[in-house]
């Protein structure tokens, strides 16, 4: 297996670089030597600060009452959290956040295992395929999203006219607005989640496939038995990057809808993006960005760690 | 099994049946493309029609990235370009001074605080843009910093930083430490021995890396969008502008100019396609 998030690395040393001094030119003090890591690491802990510190100034944002009409502001404790947590507006917010980033994964996780598994065939269409399957991916989603808004017109856009649907069918009203955004979202990341699940299956050893085609096991068992298994932390990596990539969706639902019709596609991003940019009430804003973020944190520490245990059993660690 | 290993080849009818599935998916994924593509080469007569037929043009490219297209659409797409390739280079720049470094620390001693630097790195991939943006608007009002180039390359390291450490690091983690001792042995400093061995062991990462960085800096658009008005506006933001100009609709410019904008990303992720797989999973899986 050849992931390795996050554990540490064998072959490397240990404190100090080195660890034949004497063959070095001049002899560096082991004091010297043991900064050394660190002085290589100051600029970019310096760039990271230099990016924690606006992130603090946010948080600290959610305790004030600060906005465009109130620019000396003062600090209100968890007023803003107590209005945002009671407010149907927030939980809305979290409804369709959590239902676009639940369908998008398991879609694009589902389609991209399939593409996968059609491409790892050797056939001919495959190969030729491989190649371009990326293009979406590599397209800004932005991009992606205003082509697909000319396509979702109902008079102008292709689909209506190529599917037959007419020119009353509406891709981005209040029903299927959130269904169209997950379809962009489908579009362009299946791939991601392909490509990644086709390098797994690739790494894969070809032994135990051999061994129970012998056996006479069938397609399914093999797939359901042997691959999913081994499989799994590579489908998990895709399936981490996926859902905390949707859970702060902003860019595509943004050029689709706006968060509209009404509020049907209001994100927590896009709320977010509302309330601090376009309403400049920066306090309420900020509220929403530390309650998503608290959400994509404790997200991302429970995925990491299912993702450890999936890897310690592919690596054959618990049976 | 067939399906599942490689290299074999049984004409079945399952194996037909997979071969219209991967049809079904191709045209599904390139589709939008194509009708891009077409909707680009299209005169404004028949920008709102929906056949395939029809005799191109190549007019919209030069209408978009000239004056009549500013004129026309209020979209300044030619310093949308520039500025693109101004903020994106400017970040990978940076990115790069400042994160090999810090690459090959963490890829090549354990020290106290590693594992936290590169966990804070790939947290800010996985932030929310707008946490940062919201203070940042504020702070680059008051300090000038707003709508400018710099402003752009220091926001976009939050995009491009992590990149680079992450698919680094795991570069240098696979170059054994042997080669860079046996350099030691023949006499070289630690620097020289990093700069003649290291470094050009691990040129494929930093190219893959830099290049995935400036792709998905190009393709940023949140940190612009709020952080930028006009002058520092890059393309991603100058697309989105073709369609909300409100009365007359130019859909062929749009296409057009989305057309230009998703190239350069496209011709590099072809380029390093290899390394693609590694470097989109931050260095997770080796392919």
């Amino acid at each position: 297996m050849t992931t390795t998030i996050p554990e540490r690395h064998p072959g490397q040393e240990g404190a100090g670089p080195s660890p034949r001094p004497g063959a070095e030119p001049k002899p560096v003090s082991p004091g010297r030597r043991k900064l050394r890591p660190y002085i290589l690491s100051v600029p970019a802990v310096a760039v990271v600060i230099g990016i924690l510190y606006p992130f603090v100034i946010g948080v600290y944002y959610a305790f004030l009452n600060y906005s465009a009409v109130n620019p000396d502001p003062v600090f209100i404790g968890l007023e803003n959290f107590a209005f945002v947590l009671s407010s149907g507006e927030f939980w809305h917010s979290v409804q369709v956040t959590l239902t676009y980033a639940i369908a998008a994964t398991l879609a694009e996780t589902v389609l991209g295992i399939g593409i996968a598994l059609l491409l790892n065939r050797s056939s001919i269409v495959g190969k030729i395929f491989e190649k371009v399957l990326i293009l979406p991916l590599m397209i800004a989603p932005v991009i992606a999203a205003v082509v697909w808004k000319l396509m979702f017109n109902p008079q102008f856009g292709i689909l209506n006219h190529v599917l037959g649907l007419g020119s009353t069918f509406d891709w981005l009203n209040r029903e299927r607005a959130l269904w169209s955004t997950v379809l962009v979202d489908l579009w362009i990341y299946t791939p991601f989640v392909a490509i990644l699940v086709l390098a797994g299956i690739r790494s894969l050893p070809k032994e135990p496939f051999e061994a129970s085609d012998v056996d006479g096991a069938g397609w399914f068992y093999m797939f359901r038995r042997l691959m999913l298994p081994m499989m799994w932390p590579y489908i998990l990596v895709a399936v981490i990057f996926r859902f905390m990539d949707c859970l702060k969706i902003f860019d595509i639902i943004y050029v689709l809808t706006a968060g509209g019709p009404g509020d049907t596609t209001r994100s927590l991003q896009v709320g977010a993006y509302e309330d601090s940019i376009i309403n400049l009430n920066y306090s309420r804003g900020s509220t929403y960005m530390f309650l998503l973020w608290a959400i994509v944190f404790a997200t991302a520490r429970y995925l990491v760690s299912v993702l450890g245990k999936a890897q310690r059993r592919a690596a054959g660690e618990e049976g | 099994m067939a399906e599942l290993m490689p290299g074999r080849k049984r004409v079945t009818p399952g194996a037909i049946a997979a071969d219209v599935l991967v049809l079904v998916w191709f045209v599904f994924s390139l589709f939008p493309i194509l009708w891009m593509v077409l909707l680009a080469l299209k005169t404004s007569a028949e920008q709102t029609s929906t056949y395939f037929v029809f005799t191109p043009t190549l007019e919209n490219f030069g209408t978009v990235v000239s004056q009549r297209g500013t004129d026309l659409t209020s979209v300044d797409f030619t310093r949308a370009l520039l500025n693109s390739i101004l903020n994106c280079g400017g970040a990978v720049i940076v990115s790069l001074v400042v994160g090999i470094p810090a690459a090959y620390a963490a890829g090549r001693w354990k020290y106290r605080g590693s594992e936290d630097l590169m966990f804070q790195m790939l947290s800010f991939r996985f932030a929310p843009e707008l946490m940062v943006i919201v203070p940042l608007f504020v702070i680059y009002n008051q300090v000038g910093l707003f709508d400018s180039t710099f402003g752009q390359i220091w926001v976009l390291q939050l995009v491009s930083m992590p990149l680079v450490v992450w698919i680094l690091r795991s570069y240098f983690q696979d170059l054994s430490p042997e080669l860079e001792q046996a350099a030691l042995l023949d006499g070289y400093t630690r620097k020289r021995a990093f700069v003649m061995v290291a470094l050009p062991l691990v040129r494929p990462g930093i190219a893959a890396a830099a290049l995935l960085a400036f792709i998905f800096a190009w393709n940023n658009y949140v940190f612009p969008l709020i952080l930028t008005d006009s002058a520092a506006t890059p393309v991603t933001v100058a697309v989105t502008k073709f369609l909300g100009g409100g009365g007359q609709a130019y859909y062929n410019l749009t296409a057009a100019a989305a057309l230009i904008g998703a190239l350069p990303p496209l011709v590099l992720a072809l380029t390093i396609q290899r390394y693609l797989v590694r470097g989109l999973s931050f260095g997770a899986v080796k392919a």
